[in-house]
C-alpha cells in the first residue's frame, strides 16, 4: 500500500480508487476475481476468505456498505451472486453501487439475461468485458454503448483471425 | 463470438464431481494434459488450454506452471492467443515474479500495433501490473499516445499515465502538460481519464496542484455543460447526464478549491446549481448530490451554500432507502465539530435512527446523537440515550455508557438527575461500565448532600432487587456503610421513605458478602459497610461483632485482614472506633471532566464553584485531596490501621486535615496566601481586578484574584469565570462572595488552583460579569503572564 505523507491540507491515502472486486455465489464459491493493486497469493486467500464471510453472514435488508480494516466495502446481491467492491475511505459509496450496477448491465447486455452460470461457464469473457469498464482501478469509459461495440468488434476481431489463420475453431 | 468448447466441457466435468475428492482428481487429470499440451510447439488449442487452466486458478488450484505459457502467447501474432495470454498474465503473473520482465518487450511492441485492440490489451496490462521499472521504460511511449490517437487509445492511456504516476511519482511532470490538453476533448471517456489524471497529479504535487487551478473555470464549464444539457442518450443513467464524470469533476474541484478562496468563489455558483438541480429520487442522483455536499463541505464556501449543504443532509435523513440514511450520518459526524448549529437542527430525525433495525446506521447515530448533546437539550437526549441503552446490541454498550456519564458529567442540570442517571446505567448496563465509575460515583454522591437520605434509599431499593451489577452494588454496599442510619431514620424528602429495621439492613449487606456472584472487591466493600453501620446503629452491635469475627478466617486474603483489623477495633480500640468510622468528608476531585480546559474555538467553559452550604458539617473547600480512601482516615490520629495514601495530585497544602475536620466553621474565606506580587489585570468601568499567585509544587499554583468596585453604584451578581490551556488543570475554590459595594467598600476574592504538568506556557482568560443598576455586564481579559513566576519557568 502506498501511503503518502503530503502536506498536512492535503492528507489523502494515495492509492487506487478501487482496490478489489470480488463475484461469488451464495455458497461462498468464487466467481470473478479482479484486484487492482498488487497482493501476495496468501493475501489474496485471506481477503476472499473475510469477505465472503462477512457478507454471507448480513441480514436481507441491511445497509450495502461495510467497514473492513480502512476500506468500505459496498456490495450488492443479484440474484445469486454477490458483487463486492472495496474502495478507499474517502471515496463516494453511492458511486460505488452505481459502478456495480453498471457492469451488471454490461454483462446483461452481452450474454443476453445474464445469469450466474453465463459467468461460470464464459468466465474469461466477463473478465474481458470488466477490461472494457474499467482499468487500474479506475472507471474507463462512461458510456454503455461505446463498451458493447468494443467488446462487439474485439470479438469479431478475434472470429476473422481464427477464419485468416484458417485454423479449425474448437 | 464462439465458446469455447474444451474449456465448457472441463467446467462441466469439474461441477459434476460429487466431492472434493473427485474435484480434486479431475483437476489434477486436466492439469497434466494442460502441460502436455503446452509442451507441443503449436497446436490451434492453446488459448483454449490457457483458459483451462485460469478457470482452475481461479478455483484455488496451484497454476504457475502457465505462467512462461503466458509470456508466449502474448508473442503471438494471433489475437485469440494475446487475448487469453494477457488476461493470464494479469491473473497470474504481478510484479513481483521474475516472469513478468519477460513481457515489457510484447507489451512495447504491441504498443504501437497497428490495430487498436492489441494496443488496449497492452495499455490494460500494464495499468493493472505493470512494474515500476517497466512504468519508467514506458512512460515516452504512454505520453506519445496520450497526444496523437484516436479517443479509444487516448482514454487508456490516460489511466495507464495514473498507474505510471502511482508507480514513479517524478514521471507526473512528464504527463502534466497533455493532461492539461486533454481537458478540451470532447469524448467523454477521454475527459474523465484526464480528470482522473489530472486529480492524481494534483494530489501528488501541490505545485502542480497550482498550476492545475488555473483550470477550474474549463471544468466548471464542462459541468454546466453536463447539468444543463438536454437527454443525451449515450450517458443518461436515471435522467443525470454522466454520473460518473460529474463525479469525478466534483472531486477535482474539491481538492483544487481547498483552502483557496479565489478557486472557492469561482465554483460556487455552479454547485449551487449542481445541488438545486439534480434529481434526487434515486440513487444515482443522490451520488452525485453526495459528492456536491463533500465538495462544498471541503473547500471555502459561503454561508449559503455551507447552510445548503447540510440541508440536503437533513434530506438524505428522512430517505427510506437506508444506504442513503447512513451516508448522511457519517458526513454530518465530519462536520459536526465545526458546522455544530447547522447539524443540531437535525437532531429529531438523528435521534429517530437510534431506533433503526440496521447495526451500521444504529452505531453512527449513537455517535452522532452524543456528539450534539447539549446544557440545552440534555434532558430530552438523556431520556433518548437511556431508551437505546436498554435495547441496543451488546457490542455498542460500552461505547453508550460511557458517552452516557460523559455527557451526564458535562451538562447535568442537577445534582439529583446527575444521580439517577447514573443509577440507571449502572442498573440496566452495569456489566459494560468502566472500572472509575464507582469512585466517580461516589464521589459525586458525597458532594450531594442533601440527597444523601434519597440516594440512600435508591441504592437500597436497587440492592434489594438485584445483586449481580457489581458496580452497583459497590456502591450500594458504600452508601449504606455511610449513610444506613439515614435509611433507618424513616424520613425522607425526596422519596417514599423505607420503614427498615436494623437487621434488615444488616441482612442485605450479609447477603452481598456471602453471594457467590459477589466479586472480592464487591465483598470488601460488604463488609466495610457492615462494620461502620456499628457506629449507626443501636441495637444490633453484636450481630456485627460477630459477622466481623466470623470472617477472621475467611480464605480471601484482603476479607481477612479487614476482618481482624475490626476485630482490633471492637476489642482493644474501641474507644477509637466512633472516631475512626465517622462520616467521610467530601471527596475532592481533580479530573479534566470537571476541571475547566480550553478546547479549539470553544470560548470558555463554565465553572459553577461548589457552592457554599449551612449546617453542612464540612466544608467544601478542603485543601485536602485523597483519593476514594475506604474508612476516610485523614492522618492525626495514630490508628494500628494502614495510613491513608494520599497519592495524585499534591495539592496539599500545610495544614493538617485531621485539624479541619473539627473545625466546622473554619472561616469562609480561604486563607490569605503570604504576601506575593500583585498585579492590576482589569480595569474597566469602575471594576478593577487584581492578580496575585504563590508556586506551591513543581506544576501547582495558585492564584488569587481580587476585584473591587469604585463607581457610585452597588454591583450584585458578580462572578468570575476562567479558561486555561488544554493540559493544564484548572479548580476554582469558592469565592468570597458575590457583592461588591460602591465606592471600594468591600473586596470579593476568588482563589484558583492551577495544575500544569506538562509545563505549558501558561495563560488564562477570565470573564467578568455582573449586574449594575438593573443592567448585565460582561467582559473578557486575557492573562499571558503570572507574577511570582520566573520568566524561563512556570
Amino acid at each position: 500500500m502506498c501511503l503518502i505523507v503530503a502536506p498536512s491540507d492535503l492528507l489523502v491515502c494515495l492509492c487506487c480508487q478501487m482496490r478489489f472486486l470480488l463475484l461469488f455465489s451464495r455458497q461462498g464459491k468464487l466467481r470473478l476475481q479482479k484486484w487492482f493493486t498488487p497482493m501476495s497469493d496468501r493475501e489474496k486467500k485471506k481477503i476472499i476468505r473475510d469477505m465472503t464471510t462477512m457478507v454471507l453472514a448480513r441480514q436481507p435488508r441491511s445497509c450495502n456498505f461495510l467497514h473492513w480494516k480502512d476500506l468500505k466495502i459496498i456490495y450488492k446481491r443479484y440474484a445469486s451472486l454477490y458483487f463486492c467492491l472495496a474502495i478507499e475511505s474517502q471515496e463516494n459509496e453511492l458511486l460505488a453501487l452505481e459502478v456495480i450496477h453498471r457492469y451488471v448491465e454490461l454483462l446483461d447486455k452481452y450474454f443476453g439475461n445474464v445469469c450466474e452460470l453465463d459467468i461460470i461457464f464464459n468466465f474469461e469473457k466477463a473478465y474481458f468485458i470488466l477490461d472494457e469498464f474499467l482499468m487500474g482501478g479506475e472507471i474507463q469509459e462512461t458510456s454503455k454503448q461505446v463498451v458493447n461495440r468494443c467488446i462487439e468488434s474485439s470479438d469479431m476481431l478475434q472470429e476473422t483471425m481464427e477464419e485468416y489463420m484458417s485454423k479449425p475453431a474448437f | 463470438m464462439s465458446p469455447s468448447v474444451p474449456l465448457q466441457e472441463m467446467i462441466r466435468a469439474i461441477r459434476s464431481a460429487r466431492t472434493q475428492c473427485e474435484e480434486r482428481g479431475v483437476i489434477q487429470r486436466e492439469c497434466a494434459a494442460i502441460r502436455a499440451q503446452f509442451r507441443q510447439v503449436d497446436n490451434g488449442a492453446r488459448s483454449h488450454n490457457l483458459a483451462k487452466l485460469l478457470y482452475v486458478h481461479m478455483l484455488g488450484y496451484p497454476a504457475h506452471f502457465g505462467q512462461m505459457e503466458c509470456v508466449r502467447m502474448i508473442a503471438s501474432p494471433r489475437y485469440s492467443e494475446k487475448r487469453v495470454g494477457y488476461l493470464g498474465a494479469m491473473m497470474l503473473l504481478d510484479e513481483k515474479q521474475d516472469a513478468s520482465l519477460l513481457i515489457t518487450n510484447s507489451i512495447k511492441n504491441d504498443l504501437s500495433h497497428s490495430n487498436q485492440y492489441v494496443q488496449s490489451l497492452a495499455l490494460c496490462t500494464l495499468a493493472c501490473m505493470g512494474s515500476a521499472e517497466m512504468c519508467r521504460d514506458l512512460a515516452p511511449e504512454i505520453d506519445r499516445l496520450l497526444r496523437a490517437s484516436n479517443s479509444y487509445i487516448k482514454k487508456k492511456a490516460a489511466l495507464c499515465a495514473v498507474h505510471i504516476v502511482r508507480k514513479v511519482q517524478d514521471l507526473g511532470e512528464l504527463f502534466a502538460p497533455a493532461a492539461r490538453s486533454l481537458l478540451s476533448e470532447k469524448n467523454h471517456g477521454v475527459l474523465h481519464g484526464a480528470v482522473v489524471l489530472i486529480t492524481e497529479l494534483c494530489e501528488r504535487n501541490p505545485e502542480t496542484l497550482e498550476r492545475f487551478r488555473k483550470t477550474v473555470p474549463d471544468l466548471v464549464q464542462i459541468m454546466k455543460g453536463l447539468v444543463i444539457s438536454g437527454y443525451s442518450p449515450e450517458h443518461d443513467v436515471a435522467g443525470i447526464s454522466d454520473p460518473f464524470l460529474q463525479v469525478r469533476i466534483l472531486r477535482l474541484l474539491r481538492i483544487l478549491g481547498r483552502n483557496n478562496e479565489a478557486a472557492s468563489d469561482a465554483m460556487n455558483d455552479l454547485l449551487a446549481q449542481v445541488a438545486t438541480n439534480t434529481d434526487s429520487t434515486k440513487t444515482v442522483g443522490n451520488a452525485v448530490l453526495y459528492e456536491t455536499v463533500l465538495t462544498v463541505l471541503d473547500i471555502k464556501s459561503e454561508s449559503g451554500l455551507r447552510v445548503l449543504a447540510v440541508n440536503i443532509l437533513g434530506r438524505f435523513l428522512l430517505n427510506n432507502d437506508r444506504n442513503i440514511r447512513y451516508i448522511a450520518m457519517t458526513s454530518l459526524q465530519r462536520i459536526v465539530g465545526t458546522d455544530h448549529n447547522a447539524v443540531q437542527r437535525h437532531r429529531g430525525t438523528i435521534v429517530d435512527c437510534l431506533k433503526d433495525q440496521d447495526a451500521s446506521v444504529k452505531r453512527r447515530a449513537l455517535e452522532l446523537s452524543l456528539a450534539l448533546v447539549s446544557a440545552s437539550n440534555i434532558r430530552s437526549m438523556m431520556k433518548e440515550l437511556l431508551l437505546f441503552l436498554s435495547s441496543c446490541p451488546p457490542e455498542l454498550r460500552a461505547q453508550a455508557a460511557s458517552g452516557i456519564f460523559y455527557a451526564a458529567e458535562r451538562y447535568a442540570p442537577s445534582q439529583r438527575w446527575h444521580i439517577d442517571t447514573i443509577l440507571h446505567v449502572l442498573t440496566t448496563a452495569g456489566g459494560d461500565v468502566r472500572d472509575e465509575t464507582v469512585p466517580n460515583l461516589i464521589q459525586l454522591i458525597t458532594n450531594a448532600s442533601e440527597l444523601h437520605c434519597y440516594t440512600v434509599h435508591k441504592l437500597y431499593r436497587a440492592l434489594l432487587n438485584d445483586i449481580s451489577q457489581q458496580s452497583l452494588v459497590q456502591v450500594a454496599c458504600w452508601c449504606i456503610g455511610e449513610y444506613g442510619d439515614l435509611l433507618l431514620r424513616g424520613e425522607c424528602q425526596e422519596t417514599e421513605p423505607a420503614q427498615v429495621t436494623e437487621d434488615d439492613v444488616l441482612d442485605a449487606l450479609e447477603t452481598v458478602l456471602q453471594s457467590h456472584m459477589s466479586s472480592p472487591a464487591t465483598r470488601g466493600f460488604a463488609l466495610t459497610a457492615t462494620m461502620k453501620l456499628s457506629t449507626r446503629i443501636l441495637d444490633n452491635v453484636d450481630r456485627i461483632r460477630s459477622i466481623v469475627s466470623i470472617y477472621g478466617s475467611c480464605i480471601d486474603v484482603e476479607l481477612q485482614q479487614r476482618a481482624v483489623e475490626y476485630n482490633a477495633l471492637f476489642r482493644k480500640y474501641d474507644h477509637m472506633r466512633a472516631a475512626v468510622l465517622e462520616r467521610m468528608p467530601v471527596i475532592e476531585k481533580n479530573s479534566p471532566g470537571h476541571t475547566n480546559g480550553e478546547s479549539a474555538g470553544e470560548p470558555m467553559k463554565e465553572i459553577q464553584p461548589p457552592k457554599v452550604k449551612q449546617g453542612e458539617p464540612l466544608l467544601p473547600q478542603q485543601p485536602a485531596n485523597q483519593v476514594c480512601d475506604l474508612l476516610g482516615l485523614l492522618g492525626g490520629s495514630e490508628e494500628p490501621l494502614q495510613p491513608s495514601p494520599a497519592p495524585g495530585l499534591s495539592l496539599n497544602t500545610a495544614s493538617t486535615a485531621g485539624g479541619d475536620l473539627l473545625d466546622l466553621l473554619g472561616g469562609l474565606e480561604p486563607t490569605p496566601p503570604a504576601p506575593a506580587p500583585t498585579v492590576t489585570v482589569y480595569e474597566k468601568d469602575g471594576v478593577t481586578l487584581t492578580l496575585s499567585c504563590e508556586k506551591q509544587s513543581d506544576s501547582v499554583l495558585t492564584v488569587t484574584l481580587t476585584a473591587s468596585n469604585s463607581t457610585d453604584s452597588d454591583m450584585s451578581s458578580f462572578t468570575l469565570q476562567a479558561a486555561v490551556p488544554k493540559s493544564v488543570q484548572l479548580h476554582m475554590k469558592a469565592p468570597s462572595g458575590d457583592f461588591l459595594p460602591a465606592r471600594g467598600a468591600a473586596k470579593v476574592t476568588q482563589m484558583v488552583v492551577l495544575n500544569n504538568p506538562n509545563k505549558v506556557n501558561l495563560k488564562m482568560r477570565i470573564r467578568v460579569s455582573y449586574t449594575s443598576q438593573g443592567s448585565a455586564f460582561q467582559d473578557t481579559v486575557q492573562i499571558d503572564s503570572f507574577p511570582g513566576l520566573s520568566a524561563a519557568g512556570h
